[in-house]
């Protein structure tokens, strides 16, 4: 906080500089604009200074790092002690080629994993599927069994990498299939690190792989907390994803705002199923975008970070510190790349990489130039990985924690962006909660406004992107994009032909019964998923079970 | 003179993926320049999104696809249509579609296929130019 006098002078100075010196400017030169706005629509103003952070108070908001309300970042040292976690989201194709991606991508010096499922698998489907033709390996690995997923970990210590795997509504399957595959290789379930998705809230509203209702899935994953808290401490039991929300068209602010809403849902759920908040809330973990407006971006995640801890701290009491530390991954945002002129995104993907290491991101992926266009090539995604290599050994931000601090202007947009997602998330309350308004439809119809409005923007010339609609160039259609082998879904047959022959189908079936009959009582379903998978149940068969029981999702439709 | 009926179109998600940013962008588009559009919503099969197109007795399909199934379920759309001869109706697609397969695609009756970064005013005028 400021003094007074000095305040009232700063004023008094900063009306004469505007009615003088940038006045006579403007009379000689109009600015570009009427008006400058951020990318969640926030005017943006031609000059900050105190004045618009005169009520910052340095030890309430911003604080030390690694302290409440960790304004600044989770870790007192942030990247001098440890970088983040450079991990590329992969997948295509059979386990066999995925594995050998992964082992590519180890050999690079990345240093965790990131399972990308092709779209059957997120959904609950069997390769042979008649709703899986065509899209079997497409954008990520087909695994039908704990016989895929034995391949896909071939000869990766699980011990030794943290895994993130982007799953949600059969996150319970996958979760028990990599437990599985630990075993086999001699590692418990406490030694294991990773992430699951398993955020179904922000497939409602923005992803779409969802299977089940609400209900059935908000339980899902509160036995995935519980199952979680006793045997995987090591374990992300959830990725609070904006990730996909910002994709969608949401804004910055909507981005912060739907995503700490949806987790504010998954605490009461929790809480209601019988959890104290500080057994499980220490390993909820998030995952946002970054997108080109940097400072902005930058702003975000300070201002999420702010908001999450004082909504455990003060809305659900948490006492334990990590409970209140929001910890993130990042993804920069594919929806920022163009199919023009593809090499212009590696410069979009560094500044968007460089936004999450100014915001202290714990995590992150790169994407490649061509993914506006195909899945990477391999060449795609080394300059990907170089990129994050680059702002960590080269950049130098690296040296000190949250350099940008105090920065008036990222200061005050820290402060706008943590006081508008309030206001939407009051809204949200208003609604009866992140489930309700998801099923109004609310969510879904402010993120496609505001993708309709950008859109728009950029095809009325306000709003340029290079390439797109300025400084287009006459291009040759690009070479050496990555092609799926179109023969994975029928390899995936055979092999789920074989499997079930080779089985112990009598075992097979009552499992699966078991689920059947556990799924209808409220007992938590991990432990009989696990059996399930461990006699080599499909994924299909299990999620069938379940859908008999649970039923499914029906989106309401909104344009 | 005579009443100039509105264009119909059915804006479709084949296949399984759920990115429909584009999908809804597009719907509203071309709500706002003055056609009438129905959105199927995720999750299409090609026979659900025929008879859909065949019942709401709509101009254009314009099927929207990001997951890589394209060479699959796009020529699916056609053939069936051309099965319940309703060929007439005019199909264009859009998504993340690689400038190679757009040749096949067109070759299986795909009237145009527009990747990213088309202005909707283009997909606009492409309606409007070859509907009869």
């Amino acid at each position: 906080m400021s003094d007074k006098n000095s305040l009232e002078k700063l004023r008094k100075e900063k009306t004469l500089w505007e009615e003088t010196k940038l006045r006579k400017i403007l009379e000689k030169h109009p600015e570009r604009f009427e008006k400058f706005y951020t990318n969640s629509n926030i005017e943006v103003e031609p000059v900050y200074t105190e004045l618009n952070v005169q009520d910052l108070d340095y030890l309430n908001d911003l604080g030390f790092p690694g302290e409440y309300p960790y304004t600044r970042g989770v870790q007192p040292n942030m990247y001098r002690g440890k970088l983040w976690t450079m991990r590329q989201y992969a997948g295509f194709g059979t386990a066999e080629e995925s594995n050998q991606r992964y082992k590519f991508l180890l050999s690079q010096g990345q240093s965790g994993l990131s399972v990308a499922f092709d779209l059957p698998t997120q959904i609950g489907y069997d390769s042979d599927h008649p709703l899986s033709r065509g899209e079997v390996g497409k954008v990520g690995v087909a695994i039908d069994s704990l016989k895929d997923m034995e391949i896909l970990f071939d000869g990766i210590p699980l011990d030794k990498v943290s895994t993130s795997m982007t799953i949600n509504a059969p996150a319970s399957v996958l979760l028990s299939m990599y437990i599985a595959v630990a075993e086999k290789q001699g590692v418990a379930p406490d030694k294991l690190s990773g992430t699951i998705q398993n955020d179904i809230l922000k497939e409602y509203v923005a992803r779409g792989t969802y299977i089940f209702p609400p209900s059935p899935s908000m339980r899902l994953i509160t036995n995935i907390f519980e199952f979680c808290s006793k045997n995987m401490p090591k374990w992300n039991t959830i990725s609070i994803s904006g990730y996909h929300i910002r994709e969608a068209g949401a804004t910055a602010v909507q981005e912060v705002a739907f995503t700490l809403a949806d987790g504010i849902a998954y605490v009461e759920a929790a809480i209601n199923a019988g959890l104290s908040v500080d057994e499980f809330a220490p390993r909820l973990s998030f995952f946002f975008n970054a997108h080109n407006d940097l400072l902005e971006e930058v702003a975000k995640f300070r201002a999420a970070r702010r908001l999450w801890a004082k909504i455990m701290k003060e809305r659900f009491y948490a006492k334990d510190p990590r409970s209140m530390m929001l910890r993130f991954h990042t993804q920069t945002g594919g929806s920022t790349l163009t199919a023009q002129q593809p090499d212009n995104n590696i410069i979009r993907v560094t500044i968007q990489a460089l936004a999450a290491v100014l915001g202290g991101t714990q995590s992150l992926h790169t994407n490649s130039r061509d993914e506006a266009l195909a899945l990477p090539s391999e060449d795609s995604v080394r300059i990907a990985l170089r990129t994050q290599q680059i702002i960590a050994y080269e950049s130098g931000v690296t040296e000190t924690v949250d350099p940008l601090a105090g920065s008036y202007y990222i200061e005050y947009l820290t402060n706008t962006i943590e006081q508008k997602a309030r206001e939407y998330i009051d809204k949200i309350d208003k609604l009866g909660g992140a489930v309700k308004a998801i099923e109004k439809g609310f969510m879904q119809q402010e993120i496609q406004d505001s993708a309709y409005r950008y859109q728009m923007e950029i095809e009325s010339g306000r709003r340029i992107v290079v390439g797109v609609n300025k400084f287009q160039i006459e291009e040759e259609p690009p070479k050496g994009l990555l092609k799926v082998d179109p023969e994975v879904g029928r390899t995936q047959e055979i092999k789920l032909k074989e499997l079930k022959s080779s089985r112990d189908n009598l075992a097979v079936r009552e499992a699966l019964k078991e689920l059947h009959s556990q799924a209808k009582t409220d007992a938590n379903l991990m432990p009989v998923i696990l059996k399930c998978v461990k006699c080599y149940c499909t994924l299909g068969e299990i999620c069938d079970t379940l859908r008999k029981v649970f039923g499914e999702y029906k989106a309401s439709i909104t344009i | 003179m005579e009443d100039t009926k509105k264009i119909r179109v059915l804006i479709a998600k084949p296949g399984l993926d759920g990115h429909d940013r584009g999908a809804k962008v597009i719907a509203r588009a071309l709500r706002d320049s003055g056609m009438e559009v129905i959105y199927t919503g995720l999750r299409q099969t090609p026979e659900q999104i025929v008879e859909t197109a065949i019942q709401e007795d709509v101009n254009v399909i314009g099927l929207s696809i990001l997951s890589g199934a394209h060479n699959f379920l796009l020529p699916k759309v056609i053939q069936l249509l051309k099965e319940k001869n309703a060929e007439d109706i005019l199909v264009i697609s859009g998504g993340v579609i690689p400038e190679e397969d757009i040749l096949g695609l067109k070759e299986a009756g795909i009237a145009e296929v527009f990747t990213p970064g088309t202005p909707t005013s283009e997909i606009i005028d492409f309606i409007k130019t070859h509907v009869k």
